[in-house]
């Protein structure tokens, strides 16, 4: 033991949002194990309950409470730790750090940092004094200024002139970052960055615009001992956030006296700025003509980066930051993948990483997709390969785009190169703009014949990696060249192999051979097998290969030797979710994650395969074999013929292993848990509603149309409102509400392509009803219901984005004995082994099963959360033994969730700040980020809980703002209005609304909408006038208004609510805080008594 | 695309795409596993007779520029790569490593499993091997592997000393005068020691003792070089005259003669150490430098026991002795190269440390 510590309070990162992703859950999850390794007691805080860190085995104390300084200070206050570790929590946890320090609660109750000191975290995020000590150490930086105000700000253009790029302080992912080209743009602009900024202070920067962006992931130990993990360039040049950037490891067109000179740079910075104990990610620009080099930034913390630098070399920067947290030196600890030597080295590789983010634009239509200092992404995908060509390739066909490689794959927005100059204006315009999918446009740029040094003058993307691109490309178009390969092979297989051998070493995929050469993936797979041409599988070990690795975590190439020896062990194959995105995150990853742990405990070897770097189940720690690869069929199937798993699993990680499931079957893999067909049935809108029909079970009226007529002909007959979508779909992408025969027309024309292939689905809009989540467990023959949880707002809005209580509160026993038996049937009639997810909707004590889903859903961790039962687990469990044996394990003789005295709230949490023009009402298609979690013994406290952890800081007193549609004005609103009289709040109201309530007797103060007149809501809202805002939408009618209310909540953090049933619920919750001495249990003082609850 | 096979002693035969020169070469087959620097290491005379292997995938990314050499000219018999970069992307760059490498006859095979071959080396140690691009029969070439003579034993530094004494980049305002051994001296050295303040005068390996102690140097710098240190019988003698005499540094294969000269021993190592990225930690100060390394052989610990000697470095991978420093008289030597170049400047207190002891000797 290095230090006296004795506990050790880990503040988590929150909800996942843009820029703050399950990164912090994987460096999280490893701190924890670390501390519990040293017989510490760790205490954990974070209100997400979609991650693996806040399984209650991680820590001996897990608080899901809301990450604010009044909820730190109670756990510290009953828990007494005596260190906290703010490192692995990213900028949340930080900027918590500070707080607490500044608020005088560390030192109050005696709290020891370690990891990071005051000090070194101030130095090294406020700018100004980050500035400071570069100028000391003669670092250059950008050439900036602070403002507090727009006019200094000003002053600052007028001395500097523009371009200017504004970074607001204390900001998570660049936040309210911005690009000002002139005095207007900066004017308008600014004024937003300074109210993004806590301390509203915003820096003015030179702009550094094109040139060559670098980064090192770092670490140094109290003993001053310094090591470069990673250098990392990005492919993007400055001016495109790191996050939104694609990136590469390592560094690829530097020499060494440049990249030393950086490393020089980097040690200096760490001790200049102190840290001394943990690592950190420091962030360089190089101008591409003479080399000068800028210090950007340093985040003396665990990040982004340095999850994917721990997963690009191998090297657990985590779990080494937290051991040198305690007092270790890097030459204390040993290298786990060559078990021989030391931490203390810097891993070197033998291959190339390509990340890429993924971006979720169609599901926030409004937004600029142009890329720039302000992070969008979602998720991200790292690929890995032995060039740079077959690790782009590869990271390419991880994201899911539904692309296979750069083009041609037969989705190319230009398929014809031949001509004019029209194609290439228009490539040009294109590549002039930084949008998210110029990759593609750059391939089209040399498709069509301009050169490398053209390209790089419009995207001033380094031309080493564009001459790579266009090396592909070139590939291509001798492919093309060949007639026919499969004459070819005949005649000449020797020939055929080395051309195919080719390409598959530079990353084309099977599905691109296939276009390129007009058959079809199978033909080409089966014609490269017999050519022999199957990949081999490298060791990720730190060290280029230099030591023996003892760590089975693999990556494809078409190289000589094969490294991945299968074992004769029973071995399942767990099959990952893919790179974070709407609709499909963190959850699905913990539900893998917790199936490998089942099957671990059950004896089998668990193989993962994945590409997501930010995930727990990437960790080599985590499944005995790791492959980390792209889940398409072709990359899978690779390795289901190399490891022959006894099973593979595919209803644990969402869509996108489950899409998998047809070809799997039709190659003869054994999948693992619920048949292909059943997910067919349950997938396919006409099997599905059959079943449902010999259930006898009651769903929205539906149809499916390919043409306008047909869709408006069923439109007709269902009546209106109808819910339209396409049919597969994830998130609920495309999904609407439409009113009218006109807005129908309007939307099939418009926003979806309806064809005959494409056909869309029409369902009845159960206006007002209640809607339910259910999860269950089944092994075929029993049903174990685990939970229902009540949403909170009516039917209408994805389940995904709408707040929810588990148990029910509201149901009537009627409802939930429905649905119970719903849900058995259903599971029964689909065979279900493992987990079902099925959505119900209630409306006049009828109940109407809306979708069912055999697979782990978003809910599953939630509910495993709030009931100390592991469902995944179980679930994983069933697949490979007994149900009464699992039943034995787990206790779960009468488990029945409506005993359960806890009530937990979830509430989504939305990106809005980073999205400006995205419209903040809730609707049939998700947009939300991450999810929070409020648990308590009553609902308001839950709920309040919940909304406060969301970042929706419910008021205590003060002014209410309601302004509610005409279908609004009624009962619940007055009811809303007078609860809040009673609390002492003054409301104030729109006309229409003001009018209805005064003529129901209540008071309120009118307020002008906007363009009516000022002071307008805006003005208000800006003035601080109001701390709560009710607005439910108006529907189709004028949005400007409601718009321009709900972002300008958003910009000025005023907590708000977009349905009645959200604002009585939050009338509860405030009844709550006020009353105040809100209950601080932790999950493992929660679960205790569940277990007795449930054993009543 | 012309083919090239590279051949092992071991009967390991890859075939590649030539690049570089063309025709055949002979030598022994090691690893470097640098990120970056190919430009220094392939220029550093240590590679003399050795066909190198990066583990580096991607190799020739930035080109070649003038500065970042370690001596005029690629040293290594032979190059051998995963991918070599057709286009180099670099503000200093003035051509590509390719057409560097062809303009200096230095044979290479790119497109083979690299990997794999370093794997070979690791797990059965340094083999000898050929590349060739004129004979692709494969019994013929391991024949020849065969046939390459054997590093133990070999003195290579006399192959790459220089034939003339020289001055570098004289200036009489230094204010130190060291000769360097030149057993393959890299460029960076002298400059180094230039740097420090420091007149670097250069003499050939064999030069004689007496001739270098009647130049009055201020302190002795045995250089880094190839082959097998146990070879050199001639510098072992000339460096034991000089202990006592005049401060004395030794680098790398001087580092070893140091060894020798005190009666130690030094053998081959299984593979060596090739690389920047090699933890060394300094006994005395309990640091830990990230170096740049580039030996087979090294000094065997059990031989300096007995001797008024202390080991003030070792690997933090494998144990093996990386510096030491005779007790009784002002010598000390690293098996690392504080002059980096390519890797990690970690170490570039060794100079300051011999130009200290110079300095409070001298005064």
């Amino acid at each position: 033991m290095k230090t006296d510590i004795k506990s050790v309070l880990i503040i988590g990162s929150g909800p996942i949002v843009v820029g703050q992703a399950c990164e912090f859950d994987y460096s999280g999850t490893q701190a924890c194990k670390v501390l519990k390794n040293h017989g510490l007691r760790v205490i954990l805080v974070n209100n997400n309950p979609a991650t693996i860190m806040t399984d209650p085995e991680f820590a001996d104390a897990t608080y899901l409470e809301p990450l604010t300084p009044y909820f730190l200070e109670e756990i510290i206050k009953k828990e007494k730790p005596d260190a906290l570790l703010p490192t692995l929590g990213g900028q949340t946890a930080l900027n918590l750090a500070v707080q607490l320090h500044e608020l005088g609660i560390l030192e109050k109750y005696g709290v020891k940092l370690i990891g990071s000191s005051i000090e070194a975290i101030k130095k090294a995020e406020d700018r100004e004094l980050f500035k400071k000590s570069m100028e000391k150490i003669g670092l250059k930086v950008p050439e900036s200024a602070f403002v507090k105000t727009v006019e200094d700000g000003l002053k600052f253009a007028e001395r500097i002139g523009f371009p200017l790029i504004l970074r607001p302080s204390f900001t998570l992912g660049g936040t309210g970052g911005a690009v000002a080209y002139d005095f207007d743009d900066l004017k308008r602009k600014l004024e937003k960055a300074l109210i993004e900024s806590p301390i509203r202070k915003v820096l003015i920067e030179q702009s550094l615009i094109g040139w060559k962006e670098y980064e090192l992931e770092v670490m140094r130990d109290r003993k001053d001992n310094f090591i470069v993990v990673c250098s990392i360039e990005n492919f993007h040049p400055m001016g495109i956030h790191t996050g939104d950037s694609i990136t590469v490891a390592p560094a690829q067109t530097l020499t060494d006296k440049e990249y030393q000179r950086l490393r020089d740079y980097a040690k200096m910075i760490m001790s200049e700025i102190g840290v001394e104990t943990g690592g950190a990610n420091i962030q360089f620009a190089i101008h591409p003509e003479n080399g000068e080099v800028f210090v950007i930034e340093m985040n003396p913390r665990v990040s982004r980066s340095s999850a994917l630098a721990s997963k690009a070399t191998g090297f657990p920067i985590a779990k080494i930051a937290t051991l040198l947290a305690l007092g270790y030196t890097l030459d204390e600890i040993p290298n786990d993948i060559t078990k021989k030597t030391l931490a203390s080295f810097e891993p070197s590789i033998d291959y190339c990483v390509v990340k890429i983010p993924r971006w979720d634009f169609e599901k926030f239509k409004e937004v600029d997709d142009t890329l720039g200092v302000q992070m969008k992404s979602i998720g991200e995908v790292m690929a890995i390969g032995r060039n740079f060509k077959s690790a782009f390739q590869k990271a390419i066909r991880s994201l899911e785009i539904d692309r296979f490689g750069l083009g041609c794959d037969g989705k190319d927005e230009i398929q014809n190169f031949e001509g004019d100059g029209a194609l290439k204006r228009k490539i040009v315009e294109r590549l002039k703009q930084n949008k998210w999918d110029n990759i593609f446009w750059i391939r089209y740029a040399f498709m069509s014949g301009m050169s490398v040094d053209e390209v790089y003058e419009l995207t001033k993307i380094d031309r080493w990696f564009l001459y790579n691109l266009r090396e592909i490309v070139e590939i291509e178009n001798e492919l093309r060249k060949i007639p026919d390969i499969f004459k070819l092979a005949d005649e000449n297989p020797s020939l055929a192999r080395e051309i195919i051998l080719r390409a598959k070493k530079n990353g084309f995929s099977d599905k691109q051979l296939a276009f390129i050469w007009g058959r079809t993936e199978s033909e080409i797979r089966d014609l490269r097998k017999k050519l022999n041409i199957i990949p081999v599988y490298k060791t990720v070990d730190t060290c280029a290969a230099e030591f023996e690795s003892y760590t089975p975590y693999f990556y494809s190439s078409y190289d000589l030797e094969n490294e991945s020896i299968p074992t004769d062990k029973r071995k399942v194959l767990i099959i990952g979710s893919g790179p974070n995105r709407i609709g499909q995150g963190i959850e699905f990853d913990y539900a893998n994650v917790h199936a490998v742990f089942a099957l671990k405990e059950e004896g089998y070897e668990t193989i993962m395969i994945n590409c997501n770097p930010e995930t727990v189940s990437t960790d080599y720690d985590t499944a005995d074999r790791l492959y980390f690869e792209p889940i398409t069929f072709e990359d899978v199937m690779n390795i289901v013929e190399l490891e022959k798993p006894d099973g593979v699993i595919i209803s644990f990680g969402g869509q996108t292993p489950l899409k998998l499931a047809k070809v799997f079957k039709a190659n003869g893999v054994k999948i693992l848990g619920t048949s292909p067909e059943s997910i067919d049935i349950a997938e396919d809108r006409g099997k599905f509603t059959k079943l449902l029909d010999e259930l006898g079970i009651n769903y929205p009226a539906c149809g499916y149309a390919r043409t306008i007529d047909e869709a408006v002909e069923i439109a007709n007959m269902i009546g209106f409102p109808v819910l339209v979508r396409p049919s597969y779909v994830l998130g609920g992408r495309a999904m609407k509400i439409i009113y009218s025969k006109d807005s129908l027309v309007d939307y099939l024309k418009n926003e979806i392509k309806i064809s005959q292939e494409n056909p869309i689905l029409i369902d009845q809009f159960l206006e007002d009803a209640f809607e339910y989540d259910v999860d269950a467990i089944c092994d075929g023959e029993r049903v174990l219901v685990m939970g229902i949880m009540e949403h909170i707002e009516e039917a209408g809005i994805h389940s995904g984005d709408s707040s929810c209580i588990f148990p029910p509160i509201m149901a009537e026993d009627d409802t939930i004995e429905k649905m119970i038996e719903y849900t058995q049937k259903i599971s029964l009639a689909l065979k279900v082994v493992g987990l079902i997810n099925i959505q119900f909707a209630e409306k006049d004590g009828v109940v109407y099963v809306l979708e069912a889903n055999p697979r782990s859903s978003r809910t599953v961790p939630f509910i495993s959360k709030a009931t100390g039962i592991p469902f995944a687990k179980i679930a994983t469990k069933l697949l490979v033994k007994s149900s009464d044996a699992v039943i034995d394990e787990f206790g779960l003789y009468d488990f029945n969730f409506r005993n359960l005295r806890i009530k937990a709230c979830k509430a989504p949490v939305f990106s809005f700040s980073k999205f400006p023009n995205v419209n903040v009402f809730l609707g049939p298609e998700m947009r939300s980020t991450g999810e929070v979690i409020g648990l308590s013994y009553s609902f308001g406290e839950s709920f309040a809980k919940a909304q406060i952890g969301a970042g929706n800081l419910l008021p205590t007193s003060g002014a209410v703002l309601i302004s509610v549609n005409d279908r609004d004005k009624n009962q619940k609103v007055l009811k809303i209005a007078n609860e809040f009289v009673n609390l002492g709040f003054k409301i104030i109201a729109t006309d229409g609304t003001a009018k209805f309530l005064r003529s129901n007797g209540i008071y309120a103060e009118k307020v002008y909408k906007v363009n009516e007149g000022h002071p307008d809501i805006v003005d208000y809202i800006r003035e601080g006038k109001i701390n709560f805002i009710i607005n439910t939408p108006l529907g189709e009618a004028s949005r400007f208004d409601e718009f321009a209310i709900g972002r300008n909540a958003v910009k000025y953090k005023i907590p708000f609510v977009t349905t009645l049933s959200a604002g009585l619920s939050a009338v509860e919750a405030i009844k709550k805080l006020r009353q105040g001495n809100l209950t601080i249990k932790s999950l493992q003082e929660y679960h205790t008594e569940i277990k007795f609850e449930i054993m009543k | 695309m012309k083919k090239a096979k590279l051949a092992l002693e071991n009967g390991i035969v890859v075939e590649g795409i030539s690049f570089g020169a063309d025709g055949e070469a002979g030598g022994e087959v090691v690893f470097n596993t640098a990120l970056t620097g190919y430009q220094e290491i392939i220029t550093d005379p240590s590679y003399k007779g050795q066909i190198l292997i990066f583990t580096n995938p991607l190799i020739g990314n930035y080109g070649v520029n003038y500065e970042d050499v370690e001596s005029k000219s690629p040293q290594i018999a032979g190059l051998v790569v995963y991918e070599i970069s057709k286009f180099y992307s670099n503000w200093r760059a003035v051509g590509s490593l390719e057409d560097y490498l062809r303009k200096h006859g230095v044979v290479g095979i790119a497109d083979v499993d690299t990997r794999f071959l370093v794997r070979q080396i690791r797990d059965k140690g340094a083999m000898r091997g050929v590349i060739s691009t004129v004979d692709l029969c494969d019994q013929s070439l391991i024949a020849k592997a065969r046939e390459v003579p054997k590093m133990s034993g070999l003195d290579l530094a006399s192959s790459v000393t220089t034939d003339e004494s020289f001055f570098f980049n004289k200036d009489d305002g230094s204010k130190f005068f060291v000769v360097i051994y030149d057993f393959g001296v890299k460029l960076n050295i002298m400059r180094s020691l230039k740097n420090l303040g420091c007149d670097v005068f250069v003499v050939p390996a064999n030069a004689d003792a007496d001739d270098v102690l009647s130049l009055n140097p201020d302190g002795v710098v045995l250089s880094n070089g190839p082959g097998d240190p146990s070879a050199l019988t001639y510098a072992v003698r000339n460096v034991k005259k000089i202990i006592g005499r005049k401060p004395i540094l030794g680098i790398c294969l001087g580092h070893q003669i140091l060894a020798l000269a005190i009666g130690g021993r030094t053998y081959k190592m299984k593979f060596g150490h090739r690389g920047s990225n090699h933890p060394v930690k300094n006994l005395i100060s309990g640091g830990i430098e990230i170096t740049s390394q580039n030996h087979g052989f090294a000094v065997d610990p059990d031989s300096m026991k007995e001797k008024d000697v202390e080991i003030t470095h070792i690997s933090l991978n494998d144990g093996t002795v990386e510096g030491m420093r005779l007790k009784n008289f002002p010598a000390f030597s690293v098996q690392y190269h504080p002059e980096a170049s390519p890797g990690p400047h970690d170490s570039s207190y060794v100079f300051k440390d011999f130009v200290r002891m110079i300095e409070s000797l001298k005064y």
